[in-house]
């Protein structure tokens, strides 16, 4: 198959960026989209110009690590990573835009590598459960019914890529921060720290740059977890509560 | 030179007991005084990071990732076993041990296995107390699925994303600590070599991944939690970024290098597409509990529709080979099996590189449902890369280099024969003996993470009371320089051909001669081989941009210059380990029926690497494996 690519280059975080066209082909229709750049890459070093400059590591769809916006839509059409998006779904000699996640909060570094450490610093905010190594009770001691073990794991699906921050008109974090916060708040381990937890996290993610929620649901429509939306409106109404709390003067 | 291996005397299930009750202990004043190195932010990092943090040392980490939470342990689908004994199943912490001893082809040491299986049950409680949420029943307790190697049910699992949740558990704590202050975090930021002053490790190089900068690190000790290096074979489960880089560094500081020959080859993924490929697709081994594995009997069907072969013309090999342990046989011999029928020239689907995995059975059995539930993201998974509905064809599987038992040699404490440095979880070659039973690995990481080195760290540093090292001591500068000037070397190369097509060739020639079967012949010809690529690369490698800022063919370009020093290192090993045993499988020993064919007389023993020069043939040194508690015995999984 062969593609004409518009991708995004920038020298670094102050320089400003341009769109440059360079031609992929022969290009298998079993390889990954990052697959298909590596081909790409190789082609361009033999042409003494420099590789473009990607995000990738685990090539399996669960590391978060790369981050490509393509056609305009984080990680590109389908349910999924960019590394999880195969050759076989573009048409033959189509044209694709390549650019790396877009967001405030994500400023870019290089070509299509963005600084996504914004996330880190809103799970360091309160993402844990404080807890001693070596003081924990036995695992079956408190018992968690299925159903809410169940709803934990689908919050604690994430993987912390930032497409739905990139996707969001906004630049908001919120699919991502209300993921973590419902994890730990379904808990019972995580019940102790409810209220200080999303007080402060979401302080962060406001701190970070990240833009509010306005209901447009693209993040969820991005979201290789498949972390539904509808967490958000949970992580509001713990917000509220624990501000009312503070409000009064209560502890949190 | 003599390996001391620092064995706790007493018999084998008192032995950690005996060691934590005589362990040196830092007190909590001291603690404060001590800094801490730890490269890697997998399992074994982020939780002895974490852990150490705690407690109150000052901790520096270091990742090559964008952040901790994408170390490579995150891939892990499966599970983690533990000696709960939950489902009341005859599991025991002997029984983990011995299952690991066994399962490691009795070429693990004893007593660390036996004090992985004790913790094993506490990394369970402290999972779920950082609010890891482990699949349960209906009742609200922990389930559990069983493994390949074991009789019992003893792994806890997360869907098939367990290796994320608990290294996102690992990493919420590590999270907390930088909070807190006590854990500076390096993301993005590599080790490219270790600082030895006066025989002792104290600090490390490293690069900024962002900037290109390349500095300096000092502290009182240094650990490393950077992984396998299963990445040599070019085509592997592991992460792009996995290197053996640190680990092969300190080995050329004087650290020996322990088994590299031992890897394992993973039965369950899915089959080479293309040469385009960049890395291989594992699909749990959790599978096997309800797939069944199978070829067609004769080679005139492999091209046929599997489900137009009849029941009688199908050879369920491992069933038929393994009846007690069927389609659960330990990695190695799965591995092998199917390499085996393919080989005969029944495999099947593109280039006969494949077995089918087949759920058709466990659907009839137990409905689509269960079996979305318990595996649905894998399936979704194999849809995607294959185009194929495993739910209405079978898995089209293949076996892939997974995992490396070897690693840096350590004693008991985890310390390995350079004072101060400390080497956990993959990095180290310890636990798993010849071949790693499933669900083993996350357990060890977290094991040495969590609660073994921060009883066994004390032991080296009560003696450094007063010993703080000088940053500006010449052997930083020196190293600094060193590593300068090797990452300059390779820009100024200049040379034809991009790093990948180098680390593309070194694969191929590992897989081929160093793979599943390995022969003298075989390897000889291979340390020739890449002894020539090696010059080549030396000599035509084309890179392009600065030293400066990011430049990732760069980095490929250091971490494969290393594996093309490794490989050598991995063929020798191989060469030199003439008897079969685990992952290690030498076709000149294998018995009648092709199983391997250990050679306990001359090779019961572990094999350290000392690095005596470049162009010299390294030393060999050996620690002799003393067995107390159990008996030799020919692994039978019949």
């Amino acid at each position: 198959m062969n593609f004409h690519l518009k991708v995004w280059r920038q020298k670094d975080t102050n320089a400003p960026g341009t769109l440059e066209e360079y031609e992929a082909e022969n290009i298998p229709a079993g390889a990954s989209f990052l697959e298909m750049l590596d081909i790409v890459n190789a082609g361009l070093t033999r042409k003494n110009i420099e590789p473009i400059q990607f995000d990738s590591d685990c090539r399996e769809g669960i590391c978060g690590t790369c981050s490509l916006t393509i056609n305009g839509i984080p990680h590109g059409k389908g349910r999924g990573t960019t590394c999880q998006l195969y050759m076989r779904k573009f048409q033959d000699g189509e044209t694709i835009t390549i650019e790396p996640f877009r967001a405030d909060a994500f400023p870019v570094q290089r070509d299509l590598v963005t600084n996504r450490s914004a996330f880190d610093r809103v799970i360091q905010a309160g993402g844990y459960i404080s807890e001693r190594t070596g003081s924990a009770p036995d695992a079956n001691s408190v018992p968690i019914s299925k159903v809410i073990a169940d709803q934990a794991m689908d919050a604690a699906a994430c993987i912390g890529c930032g497409a739905c921050a990139a996707a969001c008109p906004n630049g908001s974090a919120m699919l991502f921060v209300s993921a973590k916060v419902t994890h730990l708040g379904l808990l019972p381990q995580g019940k102790p720290e409810k209220n200080r937890r999303v007080l402060s996290m979401v302080r962060q993610m406001d701190e970070e740059g990240f833009g509010n929620c306005s209901n447009y649901y693209a993040c969820e429509a991005v979201c290789p977890a498949g972390v539904p939306a509808a967490f958000i409106g949970r992580m509001n109404r713990e917000f509220t509560a624990a501000s009312v709390k503070e409000m009064l003067g209560m502890s949190v | 030179m003599t390996l001391d291996s620092k064995i706790p005397p007493g018999p084998l299930d008192k032995k950690w007991t005996t060691f934590k009750n005589n362990a040196k202990i830092v007190s909590p004043a001291n603690k404060r005084k001590f800094d801490l190195i730890i490269v890697g932010s997998g399992l074994a990092g982020a939780s002895a990071a974490a852990t150490l943090a705690e407690q109150g040392y000052n901790v520096k980490c270091f990742c090559y990732q964008d952040s901790p939470r994408r170390a490579h342990s995150i891939a892990a689908q499966g599970g983690i076993n533990a000696a709960k004994n939950y489902q009341n199943d005859g599991d025991s912490v002997y029984r983990l041990f011995y299952d690991t001893i066994k399962g490691g082809d009795f070429r693990a040491r004893e007593a660390n296995v036996h004090r992985l299986a004790e913790v094993s049950t506490s990394i369970i409680d402290q999972c779920v107390a950082q609010g890891v949420p482990f699949a349960r029943e209906y009742g609200g307790l922990l389930d559990n699925r069983s493994f390949g190697g074991a009789q019992v049910s003893r792994t806890f699992y997360a869907r098939g994303q367990t290796g994320q949740q608990l290294l996102l558990g690992a990493y919420s704590g590590l999270s907390h600590q930088i909070a807190t202050g006590a854990v500076k975090m390096f993301p993005k930021t590599e080790m490219l070599d270790l600082v030895v002053v006066d025989g002792h490790a104290k600090g490390i190089v490293v690069r900024d991944l962002k900037t290109g900068e390349i500095s300096t690190h000092a502290a009182d000790a240094v650990l490393l939690c950077s992984g396998g290096y299963g990445n040599v074979f070019y085509l592997s489960t592991n992460a792009r970024g996995c290197n053996v880089s640190a680990t092969f560094r300190a080995y050329k500081r004087g650290a020996l290098f322990a088994n590299p020959c031992y890897t394992q080859i993973h039965p369950t993924c899915i089959p080479v597409s293309g040469d385009y490929q960049s890395k291989l697709t594992l699909m749990s081994e959790s599978l096997r509990n309800d797939g069944r594995i199978w070829v067609p009997k004769r080679k005139e069907d492999c091209a046929k529709e599997p489900a137009s072969i009849p029941e009688a013309d199908r050879d369920y090999f491992l069933e038929r080979k393994y009846p007690s342990y069927g389609n659960l046989a330990p990695r190695d011999i799965s591995s092998r099996s199917a390499k085996e029928v393919c080989d005969e020239g029944r495999g099947v689907g593109p280039g006969g590189l494949g077995v089918y995995l087949d759920f058709a059975d466990a659907i009839k059995r137990l409905g689509q449902k269960t079996i979305e539930e318990r595996y649905g993201n894998l399936f979704e998974m194999y849809q995607n890369i294959t185009g194929e509905n495993a739910y209405e064809r079978p898995m089209r599987i293949y076996p892939a280099v997974h995992y490396t038992m070897g690693g840096l040699w350590v004693d008991y404490n985890l310390m390995s024969n350079i004072p101060g440095l400390h080497v956990l979880g993959e990095a180290n070659f310890s636990d798993h003996g010849a071949n790693r039973l499933g669900a083993s690995a996350l357990m060890q990481g977290l094991a040495d993470g969590y609660f073994v080195i921060p009883y066994t760290l004390g032991e080296y540093l009560t003696t450094q009371f007063g010993k703080k090292v000088d940053p500006k001591h010449p052997a930083f500068e020196k190293t600094l320089q060193e590593s300068k000037a090797r990452v300059q070397k390779l820009i100024d190369i200049k040379g034809t051909k991009p790093v990948d097509e180098f680390h593309r060739r070194l694969g191929l020639l590992i897989w081929d001669y160093c793979g599943m079967a390995r022969s003298s012949e075989g390897l000889k010809e291979a340390i020739g081989k890449i002894q020539q690529l090696r010059a080549e690369f030396w000599s035509d490698l084309k890179l392009l941009g600065t030293p400066d800022g990011i430049n990732m063919e760069l980095e490929r370009a250091g971490r494969v210059a290393d594996f093309l020093e490794f490989g050598e290192l991995m063929c020798l090993d191989a060469l030199v380990r003439d008897e079969s045993c685990g992952g290690h499988f030498r076709t000149e020993h294998q018995t009648p029926e092709g199983e391997a064919l250990r050679n306990d007389q001359d090779f019961a023993f572990v094999s350290a690497w000392q690095y005596t020069g470049d162009g010299n043939l390294p030393n060999l040194v050996k620690e002799p494996l003393v067995y107390e508690q159990v008996k030799l015995a020919t692994r039978s999984y019949k």
